[in-house]
């Protein structure tokens, strides 16, 4: 097995399907029912790309697992997310920061990989690029009118952007795995996405007359999987109860 | 006996999309190849989107309109690349569209005309709809809420 294909692409999986998860949990609960119905749809998009980047991994691992064994049946450790999907929804401005603050990287990264030398990766990345194409275009204009909408929204989104930011900077940490894969033609290095992020993720918080705050401080440990927050546990006893409760349950 | 291909794709020309059974899986354009390998029907089927739940059920659909025709040897592929589009629409199935309600896809990124009116007055309610292929609109002059066929 190439260990480190297997590592990419739980990485690429696991994004998917933790930030899918937490923009379900809105399901029913989402302030208008616009809203309610944009966020289940995206998540539907999100665990959909999540069963082609895990069912690819589970193929390169050739052990037997299916895409279902490794999100269902893996543990905190095994995760290899990074820490910003699955930091909790809070309120619906935190959770629309969250998304756009993913969306913009999820493009970035996806435009890149529908030129990998891998084929299978770049088929699936054809398909999802389409798909968060029109995320980003959803997330970013929410984030620009709650931002320049009233004192409240303002306030509120400037405050999702601060307890956010920190998150940010995991994306675009390379390790020796993503250096590997990208020396091979098959990820883009995570570091050389930053710029255009940046460029663009400027123009959004200006336009919604949000200030990014000072310092470049990062978390890590999500997508090496050395050390998750408290969240994704919780995360996890809601998402795989059933297969925790009732082994090999079948609908 | 022998079925031909283009007898195939006839039938297949019957089964209607779940969420929309006005138009068929071959006007959705999701049908992207039916051939013979030796005893075995073989079938090319591309998702629309990537979490879609119809697409299973287009499978079951498909494999339960062949078998009724009498067909017991089939074989459903799901071919990812190259990805669907809304350009493999056929023309017939953009005019059931419209005339069942749903503005079809159009690359301006937004419906041309209201489809119980036609007028071009037209306002956007939401990007998503009822299923993940759809967009909310509204016409500002009819004032009936419909459906667009997203462009993808």
């Amino acid at each position: 097995m190439n260990n480190a294909l297997f590592e990419s692409l739980l990485r690429l999986g696991d994004n998917t399907l933790v930030i899918g998860h937490r923009v379900s949990e809105w399901c029913g609960v989402a302030p208008v029912l616009e809203e309610d119905i944009a966020l289940a749809n995206m998540a539907l998009d999100l665990i959909g790309q999540t069963q082609m980047w895990l069912g690819l991994a589970a193929d390169v691992e050739g052990e037997g697992r299916s895409a279902d064994d490794l999100a269902m049946l893996r543990d905190v450790w095994d995760f290899r997310n990074v820490l910003l999907v699955e930091q909790p929804n809070g309120d619906f401005g935190q959770t629309i920061m969250r998304q756009y603050l993913f969306d913009q990287f999820h493009l970035l990264q996806l435009q890149h990989l529908t030129q990998s030398t891998e084929d299978r990766i770049a088929a699936i990345a054809q398909k999802a690029v389409k798909e968060v194409t029109y995320h980003v275009d959803r997330s970013r204009d929410t984030v620009v009118a709650l931002g320049d909408g009233t004192e409240e929204s303002n306030r509120r989104m400037q405050a999702a952007l601060t307890k956010l930011w920190p998150y940010i900077g995991e994306m675009f940490a390379a390790d020796a795995i993503d250096l590997e894969m990208a020396t091979a033609g098959v990820i883009p290095d995570p570091a050389s996405l930053r710029a255009d992020y940046d460029a663009a993720t400027r123009v959004v918080f200006a336009d919604a007359v949000l200030t990014p705050p000072a310092g470049d401080f990062a978390h890590g440990g999500g997508k090496t999987g050395f050390r998750h927050s408290e969240h994704l546990g919780h995360l996890l006893t809601q998402m795989q109860w059933l297969q925790r409760a009732y082994p090999g349950a079948r609908w | 006996m022998t079925v031909s291909v283009a007898q195939v794709w006839q039938w297949l020309d019957e089964v209607p999309d779940p969420e929309i059974p006005v138009i068929s899986v071959v006007d959705l354009g999701i049908v992207r190849d039916v051939k013979w390998d030796n005893e075995t029907l073989e079938l090319a089927v591309t998702p629309t989107y990537s979490g879609c739940p119809a697409t299973r059920v287009i499978a079951m659909d498909i494999e339960t309109a062949l078998r009724d025709h009498g067909l017991s040897d089939i074989r459903i592929k799901t071919r990812i690349s190259p990805p669907w589009t809304t350009d493999w629409l056929t023309e017939s199935g953009r005019a059931k569209l419209e005339e069942y309600g749903i503005a079809p896809p159009s690359p301006a990124g937004g419906p041309e005309k209201c489809p119980q009116c036609g007028s071009g007055n037209l306002s956007k309610i939401s990007q998503f709809g009822s299923t993940p292929c759809k967009a909310h609109w509204r016409c500002d002059d009819c004032l009936e809420p419909f459906d667009y066929f997203k462009c993808l």
